[in-house]
């Protein structure tokens, strides 16, 4: 199994031991749930010798690893994999169920920045506040206050309630406080970088600073083109489990040939998917890629097709299919929805009782992110079959103009190809061109890569 | 399952963190580290009450004289209570300014937790830090009320004896109550919601149900051992007598109040480090 692997090592000494680390949660049951202290009594009072039914969800099972110092780890794993929970533990939010992890040296964790900021209180109020908090002594702060203002870039409002702030300054100070944490173990979460694309990289460029400048960091992404370039190593987590401990290119490609396969696996019940009047005519479903094979990740702007199979009764067949699909982003609402009758389509026409329908986006304009998709199988006008949510995928970074320069990832949902037309109005004789620099595309980066 | 070999480290470990139990998590040195937390938080608690109120400080002064006043009225004009030969205004404020100080710190105390969610869930420190950050503020406002005491003294010539020099020992027995109660009920309501509306009705009762708008000896003879059940009795007629001359309760009454802070105190604190390790996952 690849996890037999050994990280690479870059200096002598364990920064970071993990043995034998469980975390689980007991989940009672919905209905025995009390939520007040008077639920939980009276029902103590008329069950007194009732157990309490309860479900063990298990979020981390039998990690065990080690990162030594220096080391820049990425821990990739989809949704729910238990990549924020292994943080919490990590950075002592919360406690293991067993195990044991031995730390050698500070740690500072940053999962989520302005933690603790009050509006009420001034920049510089906060700055202190903040710092505390993260676990900064005020010795410290105050050595670091003339930097940590210096990038924030808010220095005349150092005396404004943040409440006045706009969100990119806010954003811009809290992050300021936490990139300042001096600690020799740094536990980082990637939706840390955050604001506007050029804050962003400013972000991911401090990130790589404290990554290069010698500290053991753990940096948890979703982006597996940073973990690619900041990462040494990485793990990956797979419904609580290590599933990959290796170098951080072979353990993006690992987790990049994995993702479709556990997608597959624990693909959800059809029939929790279907609208409650809908009749189960829909059997499968699954997206395709550029290579027809199926996918959970592609880059943005590649082919992508939706590929579903319907099967009727005999004696009920459809006498006109219609396929629909409506592809949903998430944190961003339904993007768009298309069906083989609004776009005009007859190959289908005539009565089926059994097929396979595909829709096909050649150039699909949707920016990189988390995607759903609800499937419609209709009777002519009529409605027969509805799969709401049931696929999902995923659209990576890519550089969909050719031109080195990524389309702003949360600035809308899609991208556009615009014709730009320039008719030069200039007269007379100009000053000598500066000739431009045609060939420079090292110096060209996505905007959130650094 | 991996278990990858390593060379066995050469230093001890900075931090283990292991699965917790019992009073192994009451980790003082670490809570030491994190005083600038504390001191911190307390700063923004007082500062946030003085910005954006138009009076600021004279809430502190004005909430238990209002109170001093209508006590004043109703027990000592209406009821004609005694009250041991002083101004029953002093009588009253001075019953009021101990209360404050163990009410206040009960309320703050219950409603750390909660009101902290954002941090508990997203920063590590020590837990203990929430509810001792509260104890700052409580002692400026007790601090400020103080001053307006030794006024209303000042102003009704009254001198203190040399029984004010006890003051800081019913001030810390009263402390001691307050943080046990107060620490259980901010364990409490993490998974438990209605603890904060039990708090403030619990407070409500145990106002009246303590010598604070009247003395101990106005209680009927009859109902006074029962009466004396309430571990504050001793403690705030102590606090009362240490500053007005007023009669003393006795002193085996508060022993015992003194012995049962303490048990209140440590149960309090031990139910805080029981349940702190669930505090990060349930709130």
């Amino acid at each position: 199994m690849s996890s037999e692997r050994t990280m690479s090592f870059s200096s002598n000494g364990t920064a970071v031991s993990v043995r034998g680390l469980n975390k689980s949660f007991t989940i009672a049951h919905q209905a025995k749930k009390h939520s007040t202290l008077t639920e939980a009594i009276l029902d103590r009072v008329r069950h007194p010798f009732r157990r309490d039914e309860r479900e063990t969800f298990h979020a981390l099972k039998d990690l065990s690893f080690d990162v030594k110092q220096g080391e820049v780890v990425g821990i990739i794993g989809r949704n729910g994999a238990g990549k924020s929970t292994l943080l919490k533990i990590l950075s002592r939010i919360t406690g293991p169920t067993s195990g044991e992890i031995d730390l050698y040296g500070r740690v500072g964790s940053l999962l989520e920045v302005g933690t603790g900021f009050h509006p009420e209180l001034t920049g510089r109020e906060n700055i202190f506040l903040n710092g505390a908090i993260l676990g900064m002594s005020r010795a410290e702060i105050r050595k670091q206050f003339d930097a940590i203002v210096d990038f924030s870039g808010v220095e005349k409002f150092l005396d404004t309630p943040v409440k006045r702030y706009s969100s990119g300054m806010y954003v811009r100070l809290a992050f300021a406080v936490a990139a300042h944490l001096e600690s020799e173990i740094m536990v980082v979460d990637e939706v840390l970088a955050v604001g506007d694309a050029e804050f962003q990289r400013k972000c991911m460029g401090k990130i790589k600073d404290v990554a290069t400048g010698g500290r053991t960091v753990l940096f948890v992404s979703h982006n597996l083109a940073s973990v690619t370039s900041l990462c040494s190593s990485c793990l990956v987590l797979k419904e609580g489990a290590l599933a990959f401990v290796g170098a951080a290119a072979e353990g993006a490609q690992f987790y990049t040939d994995s993702a479709a396969r556990w997608a597959r696996e624990d693909r959800r019940d059809l029939r929790l998917c279907r609208a409650s009047w809908a009749a189960p005519l829909i059997q499968s479903a699954r997206v395709l890629g550029a290579d027809e094979t199926e996918q959970a990740c592609l880059p943005a702007g590649t082919p992508l097709t939706i590929e579903m199979t319907f099967e009727t009764p005999v004696d009920q067949p459809l006498r006109q299919p219609v396929m629909g699909a409506v592809f949903h982003r998430s944190g961003f609402g339904t993007v768009c929805g298309v069906n083989t009758r609004m776009t005009g389509f007859d190959d289908a026409t005539g009565s089926q009782t059994a097929g396979t329908m595909r829709c096909t986006l050649r150039r699909p304009p949707f920016l990189p992110g988390h995607y759903t998709v609800d499937l419609w199988l209709g009777d002519g006008p009529g409605d027969s079959d509805v799969l709401y949510g049931y696929l999902s995928f995923e659209l990576e970074d890519a550089d969909v103009y050719d031109t080195g320069r990524a389309p702003f990832r949360d600035m809308g949902v899609i991208f556009l190809d615009p014709e730009w037309d320039f008719q030069s109005r200039s007269s007379g004789t100009l000053p000598p061109e500066k000739k431009p620099q045609t060939s420079s595309r090292q110096s060209h980066h996505l905007p959130i890569l650094p | 399952m991996t278990t990858t070999s390593i060379p066995p480290a050469i230093a001890e470990p900075f931090t283990k963190i292991r699965p917790h139990s019992g009073w192994a998590a009451l980790n003082l040195p670490e809570a030491w580290k994190f005083r600038d937390l504390l001191f911190a938080l307390a700063a923004r608690d007082l500062k946030l009450r003085y910005k954006q109120t138009a009076l600021g400080v004279v809430w502190v002064i004005a909430q238990p004289l209002m109170a001093a006043a209508i006590f004043s009225f109703v027990f000592g004009k209406v009821a004609r209570l005694s009250s041991d030969g002083v101004p029953y205004l002093l009588f009253s404020f001075a019953g009021l300014l101990g209360w404050n100080l163990f009410s206040a710190t009960v309320t703050k105390c219950s409603g750390c937790l909660v009101g902290n969610s954002q941090l508990i869930s997203k920063v590590f420190f020590p837990r203990l830090i929430l509810p001792l950050s509260t104890i700052p503020s409580v002692l400026v406002d007790f601090a400020v009320a103080a001053a307006m005491m030794a006024l209303l003294m000042a102003i009704h010539g009254v001198a203190p004896g040399w029984g004010i020099l006890l003051m800081p020992v019913w001030m810390a027995v009263l402390l001691m109550l307050a943080l046990g109660i107060g620490l259980g009920a901010a364990a409490l309501a993490v998974p438990y919601r209605d603890v904060q509306y039990i708090v403030p009705v619990f407070m409500q009762i145990l106002l009246y149900a303590s010598p604070i708008a009247y003395a101990i000896s106005a209680v009927p003879e009859h109902l006074r051992s029962v009466y004396l059940c309430n571990p504050l009795s001793a403690p705030l007629e102590a606090f009362r007598a240490s500053l007005l001359h007023t009669a003393w309760p006795g002193w085996e009454s508060l022993a015992v109040a003194a012995g049962f802070s303490a048990v209140v105190f440590l149960a309090g604190l031990y139910a805080f480090k029981r349940m702190e390790r669930q505090f990060a996952d349930v709130i």
